[in-house]
């Protein structure tokens, strides 16, 4: 009998000292008073990896989530042995609502990231980079920040020719944003992942350079509320 | 009853003085000899020309939270955040509610007040806070459910604060519905003509941002944080 109950405790501590192997629930907030988030990709991955880096070429995978909100290439692109959760919630996540409590069994990955796009946006997306995921059990916020793809010109013309596949905004799913916008810019100047500059927007709903309205579609960091409990 | 500042200014500070000497623990004028426990809540407007009307302080238990993301304004944080009164805010009489607090004058930029709060020492004491950014139709500061139970006498905890959207007036930044100096117009009104839910502050776009119609100038543009909160138990 102390054999069997010994067996047990060796490989435990073993694993405590290498913090592997945590069960992980994941909830994100969408803090915007105007902006919705495309669907989330939540992934447990190690530090061979991220879905993007501040000052770092967008990754082709990521392009297409943040300018479409499309995840298919950051699945494909997932190493085997990540453990994700692709799109929780099964829709967009409006304005000041939380997703689904997710659980993930994170194995030995000990990172965590999340992205999604917001929308109405070019190509900006809410993130989070490769958070340690703590091996202390408890409840821990993060508060995440709105980035820009770099991959995209920021003209807030909402344009959905190629379903929205084509440059401009794919949609403002609020239904509250203007048309015929002439553009903000036509240039971009950080082609790497940076912060987000926000929305200029404006205030003609049939005209004017932007098709996004300034007082309902800009923002001020942070953008989301994740809430990780380590079981 | 609720046990509403039981502790004066006056006697407060004579606690103090004789606790400093050694001579009483707890507050003197209480009755029935109930340990207090005091806190000061100072905040700082940390804004460039966002006056902050006069703070509301609420001394509460872990059941209460003024308001949450996704969440309706109550009556008591629209009539707050449109119109910076605290008075409907603070009146709450819910049974979680030890005790209230609120500032005699707007706290303008760069400057800081401070409220104290005093209760019946419990085990689990929470702190919520709040006030308009008066140049706005409806953007408040604070915080809600703030743990301060594991404050020792003497001990400090300190945060920055966000800037919420109450939800229920629409940020049209017109002339006529903004009660600060930059309008001086309406405070609050019952109606409610925007999202009408609780969230993070969009920020404002002022005229000088190609919205003619906004009263608001580059000077009240934001961004966060826009204050900083510091809670002392001093007793």
């Amino acid at each position: 009998m102390k054999i069997t109950a010994l067996i047990p405790a060796l490989p435990l501590a073993f694993m405590s000292s290498m913090a592997f192997s945590q069960n992980i629930d994941v909830q994100v907030t969408n803090l915007t008073h105007g902006l919705h988030f495309t669907p989330l990709f939540i992934s447990s991955h190690t530090s061979a990896s991220n879905l993007f880096e501040v000052g770092q070429t967008a990754s082709a995978a990521l392009k297409p989530m943040a300018e479409g909100g499309s995840l298919d290439a950051l699945v494909a692109a997932s190493s085997a042995d990540n453990v994700n959760s692709v799109n929780p919630v099964g829709a967009l996540l409006a304005p000041a609502t939380s997703s689904p409590v997710v659980s993930l069994d994170t194995g030995a990955n000990d990172k965590l990231s999340i992205v999604a796009m917001v929308l109405p946006t070019n190509d900006g997306f809410v993130g989070l980079d490769s958070w340690t995921i703590p091996s202390e059990a408890g409840s821990y916020t993060v508060y995440l920040n709105a980035y820009d793809a770099g991959t995209e010109v920021n003209d807030e013309v909402i344009d959905t020719v190629n379903g929205g596949g084509d440059d401009g905004i794919p949609a403002a799913p609020g239904g509250d944003a203007g048309m015929n916008a002439t553009g903000v810019t036509t240039t971009e100047s950080n082609t790497m992942v940076h912060i987000h500059r926000g929305n200029l927007g404006d205030t003609d709903l049939t005209g004017g350079v932007s098709d996004v309205d300034s007082r309902i579609h800009r923002w001020l960091n942070p953008v989301a509320k994740v809430v990780v409990t380590v079981k | 009853m609720k046990p509403f500042n039981i502790c004066t200014l006056k006697s407060g500070a004579l606690c103090l003085m004789l606790a400093s000497t050694g001579l009483l623990t707890a507050c003197g004028s209480d009755d029935d000899a109930a340990e207090m426990a005091s806190f000061e809540i100072t905040v700082t407007n940390l804004s460039a020309n966002q006056p902050l009307s006069p703070l509301a302080a609420l001394l509460h238990d872990a059941d209460y939270k003024a308001w949450s993301i996704g969440g309706a304004a109550s009556d008591g944080l629209e009539v707050l955040a449109e119109g910076g009164d605290s008075s409907t805010f603070i009146s709450d009489d819910a049974a979680m509610l030890m005790t209230s607090a609120s500032g005699s004058a707007p706290v303008g930029p760069g400057a800081s007040d401070t409220l104290t709060v005093t209760a019946d020492l419990a085990s689990v004491m929470q702190i919520t806070l709040a006030s308009m950014l008066v140049n706005t139709n409806d953007a408040f500061t604070g915080t809600t459910g703030l743990d301060v139970s594991d404050l020792s006498v003497g001990e400090s905890m300190n945060q920055t604060l966000p800037i919420y959207d109450a939800g229920t007036e629409a940020n049209d930044e017109m002339a006529g519905t903004i009660p600060g100096p930059a309008d001086g117009g309406e405070g609050f009104n019952a109606v409610r003509d925007d999202v009408d839910f609780v969230a993070r502050h969009p920020g404002v776009v002022t005229q000088n941002d190609g919205y003619s119609s906004s009263v608001l100038d580059e000077s009240h543009r934001f961004d966060s944080p826009i204050a900083r909160l510091v809670v002392t138990r001093v007793k």
